[in-house]
């Protein structure tokens, strides 16, 4: 016992140094040299922080283009999805009700052109983006509520469209709702 | 649409591309040979006489065993204090609580053992200090301990007639120093350049444009993110895991995650081969376990694109695909691909909510870790699949009239009761916990009612999963469950607990005995095991393993919830 034991103890405490200080601290030293030094790379508007780029935040306002539902209301210390299974009548039913919300409050948009994403939750809670055609769809009752014409709303949300090689398209919310308040 | 196919492509077309040289390298450092990284040889010597430990001494199959259990031991006592304890440890800046007992004997087995089942969340159940000297230390160690116990294996496999096996702190030291940690360094480099959290600050408070008032989580998540999914280990910085906008920011980040946690897996397949100077049957093994996953992926990356057809009926336009769950940045396509992958190898990380996947999708996860030999978790997906060889020799040599043999050794009784014991403890412990389960669920659904988060063939499917995952050391979950309480904690911990040491037990003692037999040389009457023939035949022999034992169950959950939805 006492032969096998001691040393596995040993050569444990020499292992937590290797991989649990030395290794962490690279990549720490890393971090202080990438955006944000490794704390998360935060948004400023007149000296406040108000958001991380990479952090969805809950918008609700008609004023600003809506972000996705979240089964936490985008606290973001406390991440996670709804889990609803696909078949949950529940669960359907709560997607009805956001696409008569949704409907009652752009009215002239017709169900097929409400994109999924803005009556299902995101698996973080936290999703930053939309799809291209979910922010524009969001256009009509944001530039109404902002007393803006259509074009230069819809000129901003397509700015702010990114795309590369692969994967999907996508609009960062809080990027274009801060560009929304700065338009005027 | 197309260019998340591409992304997909990109993605496998990468990770094997690079598993090829890895492989060979995998092969070079654990037999010895000279080879670049052999400049950290001193290093490593200076790490053994600080352990105090001998890394040049052969031992057999029982010494390597005894030293890997020992090992394990020391590490469960100290995640238990740990985890017991970090309320009052430095390193706590959000002032999160100790775990609760049974919690911490389900975290501390779920990480020693390379599950990572998690039945607390990141932000609020661990703090900075658990989170890297017990958790992220345990998945370094145990990706390095499924390595060198793989290794254990291909020495076995060697020509001649040995009872010396190498050495298990050597193949351990050398998977950290050359491999896991090097490889976790610039898979970190690239998360924390993408704008992945490193630090050791409290969590910011943040008041929204808004106005609303919340806080975000923050930490050393970087350098656990990187061998969360090298190691395969799965068990996620934050509760969402890589779904989580901070531990996965960017499609980029998506890619290099999902690449990482294949890589390993893919070049110990091809490791296999070059060990034992027999590259073909590296590339059957790879072809067998290609076809299995290729088999599952399809349908589920098919049915996630096309959306969910309860939200059709509501007259809801699904162009991307079903998005519960999902995020955008990643998209269905992407989803599909690393659930399977996570999955079919046993990292178990998630960047989409499993539970709201399609029936399709959630019931190839299901067969991923039913199987649980498609490519495997770092070092133990060979073991499995190993056993099914050896099953797949022994009955087409029945079929032949042959002596079973492998590799020029006879497979004889003891190694195939061996075998079969762990090619069915597998099932036992999955269907006999979920039955268990299920049983004190009808018996009392109203005192049990947090349990499960959906009603119907839904709720039976989380059952379902939490004991495969467990089983499957993988750790993903229908996360809906409402899994805290003593009875997930503690039966869900002895489910890991036994399907992880008798996986290595097992075929390291068959791989002993092998080792210690007379070696026949191959001739024109030895089946050939590298051949495309004894591939489709091994390929059966999982299938009829997994089918056969899992059918009824798949049936009761997600093929019930298909048909319910289509």
């Amino acid at each position: 016992m006492k032969t096998q034991f001691l040393p596995a103890l040993r050569f444990t405490a020499v292992l937590l140094v290797l991989c649990c200080v030395i290794y962490p601290a690279l990549v720490w030293a890393a971090a202080q040299l990438a955006l944000g030094h490794g704390e998360g790379v935060q948004i400023s508007r007149n000296g406040r922080v108000v958001g991380f780029a990479n952090v969805g935040q809950q918008f609700t306002q008609a004023r600003y283009f809506n972000a996705r539902p979240s089964a936490v209301d985008y606290h973001a210390d406390n991440s996670a999805g709804s889990n609803k299974g696909p078949s949950n009548p529940d669960y359907l039913q709560a997607v009805r009700a956001r696409l008569d919300t949704f409907l009652a409050r752009n009215p002239g948009v017709r169900a097929a052109d409400v994109p999924a994403e803005l009556l299902t939750a995101s698996g973080s809670g936290l999703d930053p983006d939309l799809s291209p055609q979910g922010a524009l769809v969001q256009v009509p009752r944001v530039a109404r509520a902002r007393g803006l014409a259509l074009a230069p709303v819809r000129a901003l949300v397509q700015q702010h469209v990114e795309t590369s090689a692969l994967g999907p398209a996508k609009v960062n919310v809080l990027q274009l709702n801060l560009a929304l308040d700065a338009l005027r | 649409m197309n260019k998340e196919l591409l992304g997909l492509g990109v993605l496998f077309g990468a990770a094997v591309l690079l598993a090829l040289p890895l492989g060979r390298y995998l092969a070079t450092i654990y037999r010895g040979d000279k080879s670049w990284s052999d400049f950290l040889a001193p290093f490593e010597r200076l790490l053994c006489r600080l352990g105090g430990i001998d890394a040049t001494r052969p031992m057999s199959w029982q010494q390597h065993l005894g030293a890997l259990l020992t090992l394990n031991l020391v590490w469960f006592f100290w995640a238990m204090l740990v985890l017991c304890c970090q309320g009052s440890l430095p390193l706590n800046p959000d002032h999160n609580p100790s775990m609760a007992p049974d919690q911490a004997f389900n975290t501390a087995i779920s990480f020693l053992v390379n599950c990572n089942l998690q039945h607390y969340s990141g932000e609020s159940g661990a703090t900075y200090f658990s989170q890297v000297f017990c958790l992220m230390f345990l998945q370094f160690g145990t990706a390095a301990t499924g390595l060198a116990a793989c290794v254990v294996v291909f020495n076995a496999l060697r020509d001649g007639t040995t009872d010396k096996l190498g050495n298990f702190y050597n193949y351990f030291l050398k998977s950290l120093t050359r491999v896991l940690l090097p490889l976790s360094l610039g898979v970190a480099l690239v998360l924390v350049f993408q704008g992945t959290p490193m630090t050791w600050a409290a969590k910011a408070p943040l008041v929204t444009v808004q106005g609303d008032s919340t806080f975000v989580s923050r930490g050393p998540t970087a350098a656990m993110v990187a061998i969360k999914e090298l190691g395969t280990n799965g068990g996620g910085y934050f509760g969402a895991n890589s779904a989580h906008p901070l531990e996965n920011p960017t499609y980029l980040t998506n890619l290099v995650e999902n690449w990482a946690l294949m890589l390993l897996p893919l070049a110990m397949v091809f490791a296999l081969g070059y060990y034992l100077r027999r590259p073909r049957l590296g590339y059957m093994v790879f072809g067998v376990m290609t076809a299995g996953f290729l088999l599952l992926v399809g349908p589920a990356v098919y049915y996630e694109l096309h959306g969910n057809p309860a939200l059709t009926r509501l007259g809801i336009n699904q162009p991307l695909g079903s998005l519960e769950g999902k995020e955008i940045r990643f998209g269905a396509a992407a989803s599909a691909f690393w659930g399977i992958s996570n999955t079919v190898i046993s990292c178990g990380s998630v960047n989409s909510m499993h539970d709201s996947h399609l029936p399709i999708s959630g019931m190839n996860e299901l067969l991923g870790m039913m199987t649980n030999a498609f490519y495997g978790g770092v070092g133990v997906g060979i073991l499995n699949f190993f056993v099914f060889i050896i099953i797949a020799v022994f009955i087409s040599g029945l079929m032949v009239g042959r002596t079973p043999e492998f590799l020029g050794k006879k497979i004889e009784a003891r190694e195939m009761k061996i075998a079969i014991i762990v090619a069915l403890l597998h099932p036992l412990l999955i269907l006999a916990g979920t039955a268990l389960t299920t049983h004190l669920y009808a018996n009392s659904p109203t005192a049990l009612a947090g349990w499960l988060a959906n009603p119907g063939y839904h709720g039976f499917s989380e059952m379902l999963y939490e004991y495969t995952s467990a089983a499957a050391n993988n750790g993903s979950g229908f996360e809906g469950l409402g899994d805290n309480t003593p009875w997930w904690n503690i039966s869900t911990g002895l489910v890991m607990v036994l399907a992880r040491y008798l996986p290595i037990i097992g075929p390291v003692a068959i791989a002993g005995l092998l080792a210690r037999k007379k070696y026949i040389p191959e001739s024109a009457g030895t089946l050939r095991t590298d051949t495309a023939t004894f591939g489709i035949m091994v390929f059966f022999v999982i299938w009829i393993i997994a089918a056969l034992a899992f059918f009824p169950a798949l049936a009761l959950g997600p093929l019930a919830e298909h048909f319910t939805l289509y």
